[in-house]
């Protein structure tokens, strides 16, 4: 399993992407703590690629089960986690247009 | 190449879609936008790696996704929270069944990782377990038994982490076996850490567990070699960090005593709205709704405080009818929004904007404080400890120093509550025995209907239309 890149420039990702969340999420309005929450917890169940390359490279039934498992639970923090920050919005939204 | 393209666009999407998210104006198209940066992600690796195994993927797509859809859409505005600490928790699961799974492959891990495998089933399974003892928290499911509390908490959970070290050596060791102790100890340490949590703070360790979820996913990413997921976790563990950081400052809060100092007003009486603790309180007043119409009516300010106990009565509704029956009346009305009001930051903004009240309307804090003094009535419905005078007065109480709404400045101030049980912090309210408060005791909706019926036989909403259609 390998990337584009190898070990160490990945870790240069993992810094690089710390620092880069770390500057976009500045003043957050109260109104959009859980929303914002909620939308970060959607994108984190971004462990699906993880799962789908499991699933694809396993050798066995066994294996592509947990996969498919793994698949299911991160499936379901984001379909859930997305339509669910998107109820919240629409709220906010109505409301701007009063 | 193409699939080269297709990742890096979605990492744009992602880090656009976590900007915007954090503006009221664009905050529901990036949502839609970090969506489609996911979907764009799935077809690019697709792309990469073929459609092997694709029955499996169909299977954990369909149960997956499914059930997340249909509990997102199904579920109560007012379960907000708990909902996102379950969506929170299957992450971590996620990430834990990936490492597990990554480990019997037949190509052999290098030491980065095996390292990665490491921290993914820790912080996975941490970050399950703490989620799901959140969600029983917020579901109040789960109380915070006293014997969480002792100081042992902390031996205890340090030796399940030095535990968990030790198996993680082992496992670098070459004894993979270990990941089974490990993931047992973690998915322990993850309970022993959210346990004593009080439920107040529960909010802040969602957050703090969504990015811990954010590193699990960052951790996955160095085990399957994905770039792309190394940058989204990385991305989400930081800012959920920044996240969590805004709340307890929200909350003036620091991180450390809600992680450490266990839960606000400990061991003095268990939360909720039970009866006890009705004899602590000696001078209260209560009246009936039809005394509090009479207030009402002859009011030319009024300020209503919602709570957690108007969500869960689903009285949004009522008050947005008591409120313009009252406009009708020539009264001004408006909302006091408490930042940490209901069980999660933002959560009374949400339910007032379902019940379309109109955003001008909704204050904030630190601009209605100073009117508090000038206003005729306060309505304060199902508040609590976002009330409590004892915030700014007293300076042993558990709740000192968190900023609150100056209620007891108004001339009159209503309570609208069940019982004169304690609150979510579990501590006892000066204000229900002030002069000039009064005790309206009922299930918040059943009282805003009776307003709405007394004010009605007041003549109040017919006057009112009887002045329109002069105009």
């Amino acid at each position: 399993m390998s990337g584009h890149l190898g070990g160490t420039a990945a870790l240069w990702v993992l810094v690089l992407g710390s620092l880069l969340g770390l500057e976009l999420i500045g003043k957050v309005p109260p109104t959009l703590h859980t929303p914002l929450m909620s939308g970060a917890n959607a994108i984190s169940g971004i462990t699906l690629l993880a799962a789908l390359a499991l699933i694809g490279q396993a050798p066995t039934p066994a294996l592509k089960l947990i996969g498919a498992v793994a698949l299911g639970f991160a499936l379901f923090n984001v379909v859930g986690g997305f339509l669910v920050t998107d109820r919240m919005l629409a709220m906010f939204r109505r409301r701007e247009a009063n | 190449m193409i699939e080269l393209t297709i990742e890096l666009g979605s990492v744009l999407l992602l880090a656009f879609g976590l900007k915007g998210l954090a503006k009221i104006r664009t905050a529901r198209s990036a949502n839609g936008l970090a969506a489609l940066a996911l979907g764009l992600a799935v077809v690019g690796l697709l792309l990469q790696q073929g459609l092997g195994g694709w029955p499996w993927m169909l299977l954990g797509l369909g149960i997956g996704g499914g059930l997340g859809a249909v509990l997102a859409l199904r579920v109560a505005m007012t379960s907000m929270p708990e909902t996102v600490a379950l969506f929170n928790g299957c992450g971590g699961m996620s990430s834990l069944l990936v490492a597990i799974g990554a480990v019997q492959l037949p190509t052999p891990l290098n030491l980065v990782g095996q390292v990665s495998v490491l921290v993914s089933v820790l912080v996975g399974a941490i970050t399950f377990s703490g989620s799901l003892v959140a969600m029983g928290k917020l579901q109040e499911w789960l109380g915070t038994p006293d014997w969480t509390l002792r100081p042992q908490r902390h031996a205890v959970n340090i030796l399940l982490a030095l535990a968990c070290l030790a198996c993680c050596a082992l496992v670098l060791k070459g004894v993979p076996v270990a990941l089974a102790p490990l993931t047992v100890l973690a998915l322990l340490l993850g309970v022993g850490l959210t346990l004593p949590v009080g439920g107040a703070d529960m909010p802040v360790v969602i957050s703090l567990l969504n990015s811990y979820s954010g590193v699990a996913a960052a951790a996955a990413g160095f085990v399957v070699g994905s770039e792309l997921l190394i940058v989204a976790g990385a991305m989400v563990g930081a800012a959920g960090l920044i996240l969590t950081q805004v709340m307890c400052t929200a909350m003036n809060r620091s991180l450390t005593s809600v992680l450490f100092g266990g839960a606000l007003g400990a061991g003095s009486s268990q939360t909720g709205d039970g009866d006890g603790g009705r004899e602590e309180y000696t001078n209260v007043t209560s009246c009936s709704p039809e005394e509090c119409a009479l207030t009402l009516e002859a009011a030319e300010r009024v300020i209503f405080v919602p709570g957690y106990g108007l969500a869960v009565a689903q009285a949004q509704h009522s008050l947005k009818e008591l409120a313009r029956l009252l406009e009708q009346h020539g009264i001004e009305v408006r909302y006091a929004i408490h930042p940490v009001a209901g069980r999660m930051p933002g959560h009374m903004n949400v339910l007032l904007a379902e019940a379309d009240v109109p955003y001008d309307q909704l204050v904030e804090m630190d601009a209605i404080n100073p009117d508090f003094p000038r206003t005729d009535v306060v309505i304060v419905l199902g508040a609590n400890d976002v009330v409590n005078p004892r915030a700014k007065n007293d300076p042993a109480s558990p709740l000192y120093g968190m900023p609150v709404l100056e209620v007891d400045q108004a001339r009159t101030v209503f309570v609208v509550k069940r019982s004169l049980g304690s609150g979510y912090a579990g501590i006892r309210n000066d204000l229900f025995e002030l002069p000039q408060t009064s005790m309206v005791f009922g299930d918040a909706k059943q009282v805003l209907q009776s307003l709405l019926q007394e004010l009605r036989s007041l003549g109040v909403g017919k006057v009112a239309a009887g002045a329109g259609a002069s105009r």
